[in-house]
């Protein structure tokens, strides 16, 4: 019976995921539509100009000669298949064009994630020994600017600052064009990692400060800190392991939830800097009305943020053996 | 904390890096724009043109003076009816994959461009090409077409392998080689990541002594021209080309490690201008046009806006161009004169001081050449009683879809003479090219039936003086019926470090064979 249970549920929640990522195919599609302009002309202003022959055979050529529904029929029926489509733009399979993509974006989301949280989390930690202090103050004050100025403004103060008029950074892209053999590329990639990696960070940096800060007030009045406290523990293993970890809990649920938002930011930052991820490649296919890339990075998102909403749920679990034992 | 440490070692491991691969023979170029693909064969614009010159080789290649030069071809006779033209190849030449070149292939590759090139009236008038033998190729003419000549420069005419691209292996627009090419040129493909960055590598076995010099060439695509802007300044990158905007070329000419080389690709001929709908009421009335002409004062816009970076273009032909006519209607500013012609034409001022209000269109992008101008014409045009609403599309295609749909009365706009007038000057003018939905067409919807007489005389006079005195003609017609005022050429400019010897400043500009290119020893 409680075998039998756990399928069912597993079923409607799986049918769901899939119910959802169609919605969003087909919601995006509509979307796109609704901009001005097709991807035609794009084409042809790249070109220089054309006669009417070649637009239309361009037009036929990608389908987008029929109706609407006719193309979304098509489109949602490959992308059951697995097939993403075509890129109009880049002359490639969407799917190569994706893996080619999603390394760069993997490695600036997550490091700008780590990043914002062990930072935020151990800044606001701090301040939370003395909610009034000097130093609390302080990264109030940083975490507001921090969190108020756009991403982009960031990237680019940085960019003036630490390569340009102190240049130890590069401008741009993620590694350099003469690329270095061995353990010298890994090392030219962090080289070119650190100033998106920390534009992106800083609003999360932020973020995570302030909750941390809040939470660890709550938990450090709670009675088991005092039990804590009672039974001889000194500051810090009080301070760390009882109320860090207790305090830890809001900081999980809101990565979980901010990993959409963290990739929406890459598409700033990736611009910015040139990062060659899905970001930049989203941003291109906007300008270009590349349709059927951009429907797929949005899909790639989409599951994404599904994967990460579930992830988060198994990290509960990992760091709350209450949840666990439910 | 390690993090600080490698990071520290990666700063040290750049720089010394950087230091040695100038010892190498390579040049880093920035671009901003993504080649869709390397065929020049099918796919025109200035980023596919540029790697495709490159990679393929042409019949024929220009001097700075507009005069050809051998290329694959060792000699080219045109007959006195003007109707063959007989090119004699150079002997032993190879495609990068060790195939010979051939007769076959000119044929092939004269026939594909004819039928995919979006410059439809290039080779509009080659019936066939015969390849008697494997050296001579002769091409049949339906009527005289001086504009061939120029057509087989390496920008518009690449030659390209038949076993590769021909119809045994698919459709030509879906062949894989579109994205790594196959040519008979001074530079290999060697690797492209798409968007990010493509690298050329020397062909030892090019055709002409001593060529190319370079071992490699990196094409970095950069969206953002700031930053490359930034990175040509910090000596990331080595060179830059097609860069126009008159406020990065005035920082840059201030740079003592840079050259600026602007005033080049006469050929390509890219002018910026003010359209008129020409159907639209009140723009139909020729007063009207004239008279906003003479309300605008074009010094202005090219001393002060444009910073005196970009020449005059008084006419629908550049100046560069053996055939540009720069006697015609300057339109110097007169208010008063354009008052009376607004007068004449029937629009008198209203009770509020105004006649009537019309919208300029332009991308938010274009700021310099764009947005600018149509700022400065709204406070001008006001003087004579005209308002001016601005409308800046977001982006390119819905700019495009605007005007090729008739949808504007006043659009500023970039359009490139790309050689021969034949190709990129008849398709604004004709009335035959007046088609909806069409950018870069006529979408002025100017007509006028002399014009159409003159053009079509002009594309087959092979008498180059008579030519000329027909061209004449006709720029004089079209900048006194206005359906465009034309205003600069774009000053496309290549910026590169000093000590690089033998960078491309034709005609072509930029889209040419970088075969001459080194670092000074």
């Amino acid at each position: 019976m409680d075998f039998y249970q756990r399928m069912t549920s597993t079923f409607w929640r799986l049918l769901e995921a899939f119910l959802l990522v169609m919605a969003v195919v087909v919601l995006n599609f509509l979307l796109i539509q609704l901009a001005p302009g097709d991807p035609v002309e794009v084409i042809v202003g790249e070109m220089g100009g054309a006669t009417e022959e070649l637009i239309a055979q361009l037009r036929v050529q990608y389908g987008l000669d029929r109706p609407v529904i006719e193309q979304l029929g098509i489109y949602v029926g490959k992308v059951l298949t697995g097939d993403l489509g075509y890129s109009y733009y880049f002359n490639t399979p969407v799917l190569d064009l994706l893996l080619q993509r999603v390394p760069a974006t993997v490695i600036l989301v997550m490091s700008a994630l780590v990043l914002s949280v062990i930072v935020g989390t151990f800044a606001g930690a701090l301040t939370a020994k003395r909610p009034d202090g000097m130093g609390s103050h302080l990264v109030t004050v940083i975490s507001l600017v921090g969190y108020s100025a756009p991403v982009f403004w960031i990237g680019m103060m940085l960019i003036i600052l630490f390569a340009s008029i102190w240049p130890i950074f590069p401008v741009a892209g993620m590694y350099s064009i003469r690329r270095p053999d061995g353990f010298a590329y890994y090392l030219d990639i962090a080289h070119h990692l650190v100033l998106p990696a920390v534009t992106l960070a800083t609003i999360y940096i932020a973020f995570y400060s302030r909750l941390a800060r809040t939470s660890m007030i709550e938990v450090l009045g709670q009675d088991y800190i005092r039990t804590a406290r009672a039974k001889g523990l000194s500051e810090s293993k009080v301070g760390w392991k009882h109320g860090l970890r207790n305090g830890l809990i809001p900081i999980v649920t809101m990565v979980g939830l901010q990993f959409g938002q963290l990739f929406a930011g890459a598409v700033l930052v990736e611009t910015v800097f040139n990062w060659p991820g899905l970001g930049r490649l989203a941003y291109e296919s906007i300008l270009r009305r590349d349709y059927p890339t951009l429907l797929g990075i949005l899909l790639f998102s989409a599951v994404l943020v599904m994967i990460a909403n579930a992830l988060t749920d198994l990290a509960y679990r990992w760091i709350d053996p209450r949840i666990r034992k439910t | 904390m390690k993090h600080w440490k490698s990071f520290l070692a990666a700063t040290c491991l750049a720089a010394l890096s950087a230091g040695s691969a100038l010892a190498q023979s390579s040049v880093v170029i920035g671009t901003p724009g993504v080649p869709r693909h390397f065929n020049g064969a099918i796919q025109s614009g200035i980023f596919t043109f540029m790697p495709s010159a490159n990679i393929f080789a042409s019949p024929l290649r220009y001097t700075e003076s507009w005069e050809p030069e051998p290329y694959l071809a060792e000699s080219w006779e045109v007959s006195d009816d003007g109707l063959t033209v007989t090119l004699k190849l150079k002997d032993g030449v190879t495609f990068h994959d060790g195939e010979p070149l051939t007769s076959k292939d000119v044929a092939f590759s004269i026939q594909t461009i004819k039928e995919n090139h979006p410059f439809k009236t290039m080779l509009e008038p080659v019936e066939s090409v015969e390849t008697p033998d494997d050296l001579t190729a002769v091409i049949h003419l339906a009527h005289p077409h001086p504009a061939l000549l120029l057509a087989m420069s390496p920008t518009l005419m690449p030659i390209i392998p038949e076993h590769v691209y021909g119809p045994d292996n698919g459709p030509i627009r879906e062949n894989p080689a579109n994205l790594a090419p196959i040519g008979a040129g001074p530079f290999k493909m060697d690797e492209y990541k798409q968007g990010e960055y493509y690298k050329l590598v020397k062909n030892e076995d090019f055709f002409m002594e001593d060529k190319p010099k370079l071992d490699e060439i990196y094409v970095q695509i950069f969206p953002d021209v700031k930053s490359i802007l930034l990175a040509l300044e910090r000596g990331d990158i080595d060179m830059v080309t097609f860069l126009s905007s008159p406020r990065d070329l005035a920082r840059l000419s201030k740079n003592d490690d840079l050259v600026v080389e602007s005033d080049l690709g006469q050929a390509i001929g890219p002018i910026n201008w003010i359209a008129y709908n020409t159907k639209k009421a009140p723009l139909d009335k020729v007063e009207v046009r004239q008279a906003i002409n003479y309300a605008i004062d074009r010094d202005f816009i090219l001393n002060v806006l444009l910073q005196g970076k970009a020449p005059l273009a008084s006419g629908p032909i550049v100046p560069g161009s053996p055939l540009a006519n720069p006697d015609v209607e300057a339109y110097d500013v007169d208010l008063e004169k354009a008052a009376a012609l607004l007068d004449q034409a029937g629009y008198p001022v209203g009770s509020d001081g105004m006649r009537f209000t019309l919208t300029g269109d332009t991308t938010a992008a274009n700021e310099e050449m764009g947005r600018n101008v149509l700022q400065y014409m709204k406070a001008q045009l006001k003087k004579v009683g005209i308002g001016l609403d601005l409308r800046l599309a977001p982006d390119f295609p819905t700019w495009a879809g605007r005007i090729s749909s008739y949808d504007f009365d006043i659009t500023m706009d970039q359009v490139f003479n790309w050689g021969d007038p034949v190709i990129g000057v008849n398709r604004t003018y004709l009335t035959s090219n007046i088609r909806e939905g069409v950018i870069w067409s006529n979408t002025q919807q100017y007509s006028n039936p002399k014009v159409d007489e003159l053009l079509a005389a002009a594309a087959t006079e092979v008498d180059p003086a008579k030519r000329k005195a027909l061209y004449d003609e006709f720029q004089e017609i079209v900048v006194n019926d206005s359906p465009i005022y034309f205003l600069n050429v774009i000053p496309y400019s290549t910026v590169y470090k000093k000590g690089l010897t033998g960078v491309p400043d034709g005609i072509w500009g930029a889209v040419a064979p970088m075969d001459n290119m080194e670092w000074e020893k």
